[in-house]
């Protein structure tokens, strides 16, 4: 049996880094919070670096709600996408590098539940999505977000979200 | 309310970084209720193919607006979220200006509980409408 030489890793890093950027940095509102994504294979962490503009009470100071919210309802939908289009990548279907590609639509969010269970510091915060199911048509997925321990979340959150048609 | 919280409650919402950030303007405020809109940005959208608002800037203004509305109860000097949920009704039409209404629907001696709606320049079909938990922080008294 003659199997296939499997490709340089620099080749396969190159393309699933390519396919993550384009997905992350298409969003407008993901950069103006300035939220990026760290990738280990296919696992994602959120990254969103403090800045004075994610305030929301100066005399503490903390995170701003709206903020941790965002945070994390960005980390969800863009889990998500990303299962999607690793699935597509992986099996050759999508060409996530060729510049023309287009990517599939974005999940749309139904509900999105925030649990907020210390406040967030003025300090870097990190984010993880689990996608608990997905179907056909609709996904739920829970985010745990945190900033110093990774076992003393800040925050998390549940939501429901609508899948993209494949076929437009 | 009194004028002077009032004055001072308007006053620590709108400098508000993060707030101040996504353009959000106080129109109205008093007695356990608050109104606060925010114009569409290019740089809030959230779906580049459509140029609709990201769900998250909506969360920012119910957010902002929940807590504004408990701020302005009587009695209360401080609040954080302690929980929100948000349901999405339909896209906030791409270039309108989304306004947020907040009541504290119930307030206990430690918990204010809010409901709040977000509508566009259909005021008759809600974006989003979204109820919470704040926490209370009271005047000491005696």
């Amino acid at each position: 049996m003659s199997r296939q030489r499997p490709e340089p890793v620099q080749v396969v890093k190159q393309r699933r880094d390519a396919a993550l950027k384009s997905l992350v940095h298409g969003v407008p509102y993901i950069q103006f919070l300035g939220i990026e994504f760290d990738r280990r294979g296919d696992e994602l962490t959120a990254v969103l670096p403090f800045d004075e503009k994610l305030i929301g009470n100066p005399l503490l100071p903390a995170l701003h709600g709206g903020v941790t919210a965002a945070f994390l309802e960005v980390t969800a939908i863009i889990e998500l996408s990303w299962s999607m289009l690793w699935e597509e990548m992986e099996s050759g279907r999508l060409d996530a590098s060729a510049p023309d590609t287009a990517l599939p639509r974005l999940p749309k969010t139904i509900d999105f539940t925030v649990d907020y269970l210390r406040s967030g510091l003025p300090r870097d915060a990190y984010a993880r999505a689990r996608i608990n199911r997905s179907g056909r048509r609709y996904a739920s997925v829970h985010v745990e977000a945190w900033q110093d321990n990774r076992a003393r979340l800040f925050a998390q959150a549940t939501g429901h979200f609508l899948m993209p048609g494949r076929d437009g | 309310m009194d004028d002077q919280k009032q004055k001072m409650t308007r006053q620590f919402i709108e400098a508000i970084p993060h707030s101040r950030a996504l353009g959000m303007q106080l129109e109205d405020i008093g007695a356990g209720r608050a109104v606060i809109a925010m114009d569409y940005d290019p740089r809030f959208v959230g779906d580049p193919e459509t140029g609709v608002i990201h769900g998250g800037a909506v969360s920012a203004l119910m957010d902002t607006c929940g807590g504004a509305a408990v701020m302005s109860y009587p009695g209360v000097t401080s609040t954080a979220t302690l929980d929100l949920r948000i349901d999405y009704m339909r896209p906030a039409t791409p270039g309108q200006r989304i306004t947020a209404r907040a009541e504290c629907y119930n307030v206990t001696r430690s918990v204010a509980f809010v409901r709040a709606t977000a509508h566009d320049d259909d005021p008759d079909r809600p974006v989003a409408t979204a109820t919470g938990a704040f926490t209370v922080e009271r005047e000491k008294s005696a």
